[in-house]
C-alpha cells in the first residue's frame, strides 16, 4: 500500500482503540453493500471501522488435532479409531488428527451406488462438540516405554487434554457452478446433478463471504484473529491450493476458484451449529464449517472492495459430467450471484434451476455474531504478522 | 379435478392381486405410480398420486380399505427436524414440486408438506439428512 495516497488512513490500533471504547462502527458485509452504494467509498471509509463477514459451507479440508492422554500402562497408539472412523496416528504416542473426509471403516462406500456415506470424520468433531461420548480405540505394536497394544474407551470433549480444529484449506475465494450435460444422473461433491443441466449448484456465500470482501487479502493474513466453528481461531497460513492468480473482474474479484485460508482454533469453544458433519450422497464425508473474518476498513479502497454485492461477483458454469474428472473445466458461461440466488441462471438459452450448497441464512448469524462480540469489545482485530501471497496489481491502476 | 398423494401399504397376503388397475377401471379415477416395492410375500409399499372427481377418489379409497390395504396421506409422512437443518438448500435443486423453496427475504429454506408429493428425493440429497419419512423407518 506504500506510494498511495488515501483521503481516509486508519490503523488497526486506532480501531481496536475505538472498540474498547465502544465507539467503533460494525456493520456486516450485507450492510456494507448499500453504504457504500449511497454514500460512496470515502465517506463510507469515514463512518464505518470494520465489515464483518461469513461463510458456512461444507469444506472437505477440515480435521483437527487430538491428545487422548496417556494411559496406564502407556500406549504408543499406531492405529486409531473414533466411533469407528478412522484417525492418522502417525504422530506422537497419543496424537491424532481426524480427518473430515475419512468415512467410518465398515462404510460400505460406494458399493452400492450412490453410496449414503452417513458418519465420518465430520460427524466425529460435531458429535465432540455437541459434547457425545466418543469410542476411542487404539491398536500398537508395544514398546519397552509404551507395553499397552490394546486400548479402549469413551471420551468426550471436556476429557480429552487437547483438541484444536486445524483445516488445511478453507473459505475458497469463489467456487465453481456445477452442471451435468449427459444424460444420465451423477454425484458430485458439488451434489446431485440432473442429466441435461436439470439444476445447477454453487458453493459459497458471496458478498458475504470472507475472501470476495477482500479480494487482494490486504488486511487478512497470518495470524488474523477470526469467527471458526462459533468461537474463536486464527488465520495461519494461505491453505493448499490457494491460486490467486486467475482471471479477475475489473473490481479484482476472482472468477475462478482462487484464494484459500489455513485455519485454527480450540475445538473446545465451539458449538455444532457452526460445525455440521455432512454426507454427500455418492461422494463421501465432509464437515461444513462457519467462518467469520473480520475487515478493518483501513482506508476507502478497502472500503470499496467490502461494498461488494452479488451482482459484482462472476463466477464459471462447469460442467461436471464430461468435462471436469478429465481436468478440462472450461466455462460453459458466466454468471453472477445475484443471478445463482434468483433461483434460476440461463446457460446456452436453457433455463437452469440453481441451488446453494452453502447456507446464507447462517452465513448471514455469523457476520451478525462476529459484528456483535465486537461491539461488545469481547473481541479485538489482530493485525496480520505477514500476508499471503497476492497476485498482480490492484484495481490494476 | 381432486387429486391426493398416498402411501399405500398392501399385506404380504394381497401383494399378488392386481387392486390399483381396477381404480382406473371400476371408480374412473387417474393414477400415477410415484413409488413401488411390491414383492411377493412381503408387504408392499406405493406411493400413489389419485385424481378424479372427489366423490369417486373417497369411493376407490373405501374399495382399496377392503382388500386390507391401509392408506395414509404423504403430507403426514415426510417432515423436517428442525433441529438438524441448517438451511443450505441443497434440497431445493433436487426437489421437482417446490415444496421446499429458499425465501428470499430470511434466506432460509421452507418446507410445505401440502406441495409434497413423496419422491424422497430431499431425504438422501440433504447433506445433514434433516428431512425423515415415517414409513421407511418403520420399514427397517
Amino acid at each position: 500500500m506504500e506510494g498511495k495516497r488515501y483521503n481516509v488512513q486508519k490503523t488497526i490500533a486506532e480501531i481496536n482503540q475505538k472498540i474498547k471504547e465502544g465507539r467503533a462502527v460494525i456493520v456486516t458485509a450485507e450492510e456494507m453493500v448499500d453504504i457504500v452504494r449511497d454514500k460512496g467509498e470515502i465517506e463510507a471509509a469515514k463512518e464505518v471501522d470494520v465489515v464483518t463477514t461469513g461463510t458456512f459451507s461444507p469444506m472437505c479440508s477440515s480435521g483437527a488435532f487430538i491428545n487422548f492422554g496417556h494411559s496406564v500402562p502407556g500406549i504408543k497408539a499406531s492405529k486409531v479409531w473414533l466411533n469407528g472412523v478412522p484417525a492418522y496416528a502417525g504422530l506422537a504416542a497419543v496424537d491424532i488428527y481426524i480427518g473430515c473426509t475419512e468415512p467410518r471403516e465398515d462404510d460400505p462406500l460406494n458399493k452400492v451406488y450412490p453410496g449414503e456415506f452417513l458418519y465420518g470424520g465430520g460427524h466425529v468433531i460435531q458429535d465432540l462438540v455437541a459434547g457425545k461420548p466418543v469410542l476411542l480405540k487404539a491398536e500398537a505394536y508395544g514398546t519397552h516405554c509404551y507395553p499397552k497394544k490394546k486400548f479402549e474407551k469413551k471420551v468426550t470433549l471436556k476429557d480429552l487434554p487437547f483438541a484444536q480444529l486445524c483445516n488445511p484449506r478453507n473459505a475458497y475465494q469463489n467456487y465453481n457452478c456445477a452442471v451435468n450435460v449427459t444424460t444420465k444422473t451423477i454425484y458430485t461433491y458439488m451434489g446431485t446433478l440432473r442429466p441435461r443441466m436439470g439444476n445447477a449448484n454453487y458453493c459459497t456465500s458471496g458478498q458475504l463471504s470472507p475472501l470476495f470482501n477482500d479480494p487482494y487479502y490486504k488486511t487478512i493474513g497470518i495470524g488474523t484473529r477470526i469467527f471458526l466453528g462459533g468461537g474463536v481461531g486464527y488465520i495461519i497460513s494461505e491453505g493448499t491450493q490457494h491460486n490467486p492468480d486467475v482471471p479477475r473482474t475489473e473490481k479484482g474479484i476472482p472468477k475462478r476458484p482462487s484464494g484459500t485460508i489455513m485455519v485454527t482454533g480450540n475445538l473446545k469453544a465451539m458449538t455444532p451449529r457452526y460445525l455440521a458433519g455432512v454426507s454427500i450422497l455418492g461422494y463421501g464425508c465432509s464437515l461444513a464449517v462457519g467462518i467469520g473474518v473480520p475487515i478493518p476498513v483501513l482506508n476507502e479502497e478497502i472500503a470499496m472492495s467490502t461494498g461488494v454485492s452479488d451482482e459484482d461477483i462472476v463466477t464459471q458454469v462447469i460442467d461436471y459430467g464430461l468435462d471436469y474428472h478429465m481436468g478440462k473445466a472450461r466455462p460453459i458461461a458466466e454468471v453472477t450471484y445475484k443471478e445463482l440466488k434468483s433461483g434460476q441462471i440461463k446457460v446456452d438459452g436453457k433455463i437452469v434451476p440453481t441451488a446453494p450448497l452453502s447456507s446464507y441464512a447462517r452465513a448471514r448469524e455469523i457476520a451478525a455474531t462476529l459484528k456483535k462480540w465486537i461491539q461488545q469489545g469481547d473481541f479485538t482485530l489482530t493485525e496480520p504478522q505477514s500476508t499471503i501471497p497476492s497476485s498482480g496489481t490492484p484495481f490494476n491502476n | 379435478m381432486y387429486t391426493r398423494v398416498l402411501v399405500l401399504r398392501f399385506p404380504p397376503d394381497i401383494t399378488d392381486k392386481p387392486l390399483v388397475c381396477r381404480l382406473a377401471r371400476d371408480f374412473d379415477l387417474d393414477f400415477n405410480i410415484l413409488k413401488a416395492e411390491i414383492l411377493p410375500e412381503e408387504e408392499g409399499l406405493m406411493v400413489l398420486e389419485l385424481s378424479g372427481h372427489k366423490k369417486n377418489v373417497s369411493e376407490g379409497l373405501k374399495y382399496l380399505k377392503a382388500q386390507g390395504v391401509k392408506i395414509k396421506s404423504v403430507a403426514q409422512q415426510i417432515r423436517r427436524n428442525e433441529d438438524v437443518c441448517i438451511h443450505c438448500g441443497a434440497c431445493t435443486g433436487i426437489c421437482p414440486t417446490n415444496a421446499l423453496t429458499i425465501d428470499p427475504e430470511t434466506a432460509y429454506v421452507n418446507f410445505e408438506p401440502s406441495k409434497c408429493k413423496g419422491c424422497e428425493f430431499c431425504l438422501i440429497v440433504c447433506p445433514v439428512r434433516a428431512m425423515e419419512i415415517k414409513f421407511a423407518k418403520e420399514k427397517v
